[in-house]
């Protein structure tokens, strides 16, 4: 970690920036360090506790892990969960983004607020309340309510990415191509879709690890279906499985870092 | 330059009658409906479901409980509001409840706020592009992988035989470690059994989300009004205090949002880390799960609710919504 | 040059308003604007310049009355079915297409074949000069060649009406004279009737043949650059456009005997000598030189009269120099013009 030298000399508040950056490497240390400890409990030969540091290390968990279906199932799960639920966000959160763009009348700030209500309430919340309202219908819980309840909250996520490039968007754009005899229709397919492209696949895989790792509302809108968080939750308190819980945990901030990576990348791109 | 000049050839008429060019024509024309066909599917969507459970939640808070069949009555009765604020017969008590979790969002909401400052603050002032980008994916990355695994990290962490044990031996701090334990109200048998071990995990786990409002925050304050305060004669920290405090505060009270919000409404960290002693959103978990008693979940659920919308209000005055 | 009718109406205004809430942006305009002409609309920001070149492109339509291109009513056509195109104040060049392919999009779009359309980008890239560059991004262009990518993504379609909104406004000022000069010729070279919005009066007196000045939502004058200039009919178009002294009702009976206020403009008036005498077609004033502003090219000269009129005189430095112009500061002189310069306005 290395600042610029000479930096403080050009900001008149530094005071030392030495503090600066003790606190800021400090703070980068406790969100990086537990992720750290994960991936090396993975490997530890110890089965029972959670012995630190480590007797030893070994691959043999992974091996194990590998042959267990009902990870395999909850995994399963997971991905076909979350790949619903980011559709459906998708579609819906980008129509949502344009609409909102597209009107002048005070109904805006209403309409966002809706967007946002399903994350900005505590989780809780929004499991009993989607719960409730699932057992008065008596619906029967499964993929399809798990589904419903993710797309619910994961809409915002697309919606802010969209909203965001449409207000980077030059509106004169929109204008121009319509000036060139362009449909809306075509205005929308050669000039807008191209533009907020990357800011939708962005969004799109955000929701998908949102939905992917999500398990307050999942546990209230499941039947007996295990996603993968509800899977590793369950194993949490079988200290028997402790080194396949580990290898599990891996498995998954590895499958999510990946759309995080890809979608930061792409906001990245757009920006320059 | 071109030889042969360009010269405009009358276009023959550009209208067309196709079927896709007359609703594009009917949409341009009339933009408000345009618009409202975008918003009709996400608004059906969110009104229908979410606030309809909402609402659902809201009704059946007024529905009665019977103890002796475990049933919920369609019955109207305000039972379940009185037995969650006044039954002293009740275990737990709800209202220390109440009082435990509140107490315990502001803590974490105040901790994350002083440690993510400094860490915002030399993102946005200090860092250059590259160094920037590697900061902010330095967040990101723990605000969206698994909250689930993070959480699981800490156990590893907090257990007795585990990490922090480890380094405080070798650090001979073990016995700050044995007093703070000691203390009444936060300590516990074990750091993964007290409240020390919950709040540092709620920490860990939402400080992602003060870190980037107050940056985005702070990034708004123009260079030039710390060099114009500096140019006026005032010292680096009276700047700090009276200019990039007070300009960056929206960005904190917005990250105090999530953070308080998020803390309000977890049933999984106190239930993997932590003391048995219950906090509002393992004890609605116990009531609807264990006990099937609806009404009183209900009820359980909109004190967190009710609390939130305080906050916002609150919020919203202090212009944490423009930081958003 | 066109052979068209250089009577022909391209666009007529008829009585046409455009609101916002309660701001009146157009208030009730009529205007003619004849085919083939290169037609300014002029006046400050927020005079309703701009929402009138917007109703004719169709993003904006009237809130009453009625704009016809060509004799067809076209005030509630989207802008997609006007055969009008625009050059946009900040170009909008789509940043993800090259400029071969932003120029193309409107043929693209109206779906010329590629062979047709290959052929007018190349000869307009090779009008404006931008022969070599058919394969760059916008981003990698500087700010006049964005400009001319613009002009001829608009002009490749060969529209009646090419609309500008304030196209120069982001060069500095050598290349915009340059392009003021490029703009006239592009423009008398294919025929087309330009529509200029502008805020500069120089620029509007440079390219129009002419031009409509805008005040609060109103036209104050239409008409040639030089009858603008020459004959301005309200006292606002004497300020806004060039230089104007302007002598209210009270001050004027002084000097002429006659209570209408006029305005005045500073390079007509000369200075001589106290006590040179007045010739019968002029008037001529005694006063003192209070102020000397020294601009190279020429000299402004504040002068307080005994009519109590202040005037601005404008001298050209044919033969004196600095130190002479200063020198005059506090000198007596006479100031004379000839009658015939004065403009009876409306106040």
């Amino acid at each position: 970690m290395r600042s610029k030298p000479l930096a403080f000399l050009r900001n008149p508040t530094g005071r030392s920036p030495l503090f600066l950056k003790v606190a800021t490497f400090a703070a980068l240390l406790f969100l990086h360090f537990p992720i750290w400890i994960i991936v090396l409990y993975a490997f530890t030969t110890e089965e029972r506790t959670y012995k630190f540091p480590p007797p030893g290390l070994t691959t043999e968990w992974f091996k194990v892990a590998y042959e267990r279906q009902d990870f395999w199932d909850a995994l399963t799960l997971s991905v076909k969960v979350a790949g619903a639920s980011a559709g459906i966000a998708l579609v819906l959160g980008t129509l949502c983004a344009a609409g909102v763009y597209r009107s002048k009348f005070f109904g805006k700030d209403v309409i966002s607020l809706l967007v946002v209500l399903p994350i900005a309430l505590p989780g809780i919340v929004t499991a009993i309340a989607l719960r409730s309202a699932m057992r008065r219908i008596h619906i029967e819980y499964g993929f399809l309510t798990i589904v419903i309840g993710h797309a619910t909250f994961c809409i915002v996520i697309v919606y802010n990415n969209v909203i965001a490039r449409f207000r980077r968007t030059a509106h004169s754009q929109i204008e121009a191509s319509m000036d060139l005899g362009a449909s809306v229709f075509q205005t929308f397919r050669f000039v807008v879709l191209p533009h907020i492209a990357s800011a939708l696949l962005a969004g799109g895989m955000l929701a998908f690890a949102l939905s992917f790792d999500e398990i307050v509302v999942t546990n209230f809108t499941s039947g007996d279906q295990r996603t993968l968080p509800i899977w590793i939750f369950t194993q949490l308190f079988r200290t028997r499985d402790r080194p396949i819980t580990n290898v599990a945990a891996v498995f998954v901030i590895a499958v999510t870092f990946i759309p995080i990576l890809l979608a930061y990348r792409m906001t990245r791109e757009a920006e320059h | 330059m071109s030889t042969d000049p360009v010269v405009p050839t009358t276009n023959p008429s550009l209208q067309s009658n196709s079927p896709i060019r007359q609703v594009s024509n009917f949409l341009y024309r009339h933009s408000c409906l345009a618009t409202g066909l975008l918003l009709l599917l996400p608004m059906l969507w969110l009104v229908v479901i979410y606030l309809g459970s909402l609402g659902t939640m809201m009704i059946q808070s007024f529905y009665t409980y019977n103890r002796n069949t475990a049933q919920m009555i369609e019955k109207f009765s305000l039972e379940a509001y009185k037995e969650a604020f006044t039954d002293p017969n009740l275990s737990p008590p709800n209202k220390d409840v109440i009082k435990r979790t509140v107490r315990m969002a502001a803590a974490v909401t105040i901790a994350a706020a002083i440690l993510s400052f400094p860490l915002a603050y030399y993102m946005a002032r200090y860092a250059g592009p590259k160094m920037k980008g590697a900061l902010y994916l330095g967040v990101m990355l723990p605000l969206w992988s698994s909250y689930l695994v993070r959480v699981y990290a800490w156990k590893l962490i907090l257990a007795k035989e585990g990490v922090m044990t480890w380094f405080l031996e070798k650090l001979g701090l073990m016995p700050v470690l044995d007093w703070l334990l000691d203390i009444e109200g936060i300590g516990g048998n074990s750091l993964s059994t007290s409240y020390i071990g919950v709040f540092l995990v709620f920490l860990y786990v939402w400080m992602p989300y003060m870190v980037l409002p107050i940056n985005a925050a702070l990034e708004r304050v123009p260079k030039s009004l710390t060099e114009a305060s500096s140019d006026l004669g005032a010292r680096p920290w009276y700047t700090f205090l009276r200019v990039i405090l007070p300009l960056s505060f929206p960005g904190v009270v917005a990250g105090s949002i999530f953070t308080f919000s998020l803390t309000l409404g977890d049933y999984i960290i106190p239930s993997v880390i932590g003391t048995s002693s219950y906090f509002l959103g393992t004890l609605v978990f116990t009531h609807r799960g264990t006990l099937g008693n609806w009404p009183l979940a209900s009820v359980l659920t909109l004190v967190p609710v009710v609390i939130m919308m305080v906050y916002l209000s609150v919020a919203k005055r202090l212009g944490a919504f423009d930081a958003l | 040059m066109t052979e068209s009718n250089p009577r022909q109406v391209a666009i007529r205004f008829t009585d046409v308003a455009r609101h916002f809430g309660n701001v009146k942006a157009v208030d009730h305009v009529s205007l003619d604007i004849y085919d083939g002409e290169f037609f300014s609309l002029l006046g400050p920001s927020g005079s309703g310049k701009t929402t009138c070149l917007r109703m004719i492109a169709g993003f904006e339509s009237p809130s009453s009355g009625s704009i016809q291109l060509y004799g067809e009513e076209v005030s509630k056509m989207p802008p997609y079915e006007r055969d009008v195109n625009t050059v946009f104040q900040d170009y909008a060049l789509f940043p993800h297409m090259n400029v071969q392919k932003n120029i193309a999009y409107g043929l693209m779009v109206k779906r010329v074949p590629r062979k047709e359309r290959e052929r007018r980008v190349g000869e307009i890239l090779d009008m404006v000069q931008l022969t070599t560059l058919g394969k760059r991004k916008p981003s990698q262009l500087s700010g006049g060649q964005r400009q001319r990518v613009a002009l001829a993504r608009a002009l490749v379609n060969h529209p009646r009406v090419l609309l500008l909104d304030e196209p120069l406004g982001a060069l500095d000022l050598k290349l915009r004279q340059q392009m003021q000069i490029e703009l006239k010729a592009i423009q008398q070279r294919v025929g087309i009737t330009f529509i200029y919005v502008t805020h500069d009066q120089e620029e509007a007196l440079t390219m129009s043949d002419r031009l409509a000045v805008f005040n609060h939502g109103k036209i104050e004058q239409v008409g040639t650059p030089a009858e603008v200039y020459e004959r301005p009919a309200t006292s606002f178009v004497a300020s806004f456009v060039g230089v104007s002294n302007f002598v209210e009702s009270s001050q004027a009976f002084k000097i002429t005997g006659e209570g209408k206020s006029f305005t005045l403009r500073p390079e007509k008036i000369r200075l001589v000598t106290p006590d040179s005498s007045t010739p019968a077609d002029c008037y001529g004033l005694n006063g003192t030189i209070r102020d000397v502003i020294y601009l190279g090219m020429y000299t402004r000269y504040l002068v307080d009269t005994e009519a109590g009129v202040d005037l601005t005189v404008v001298v050209q430095n044919l033969e004196s120099t600095s130190s002479d112009v200063f020198a005059a500061r506090k000198r007596p002189v006479k100031v004379l013009w000839q009658k015939a310069h004065n403009r009876i306005v409306e106040e």
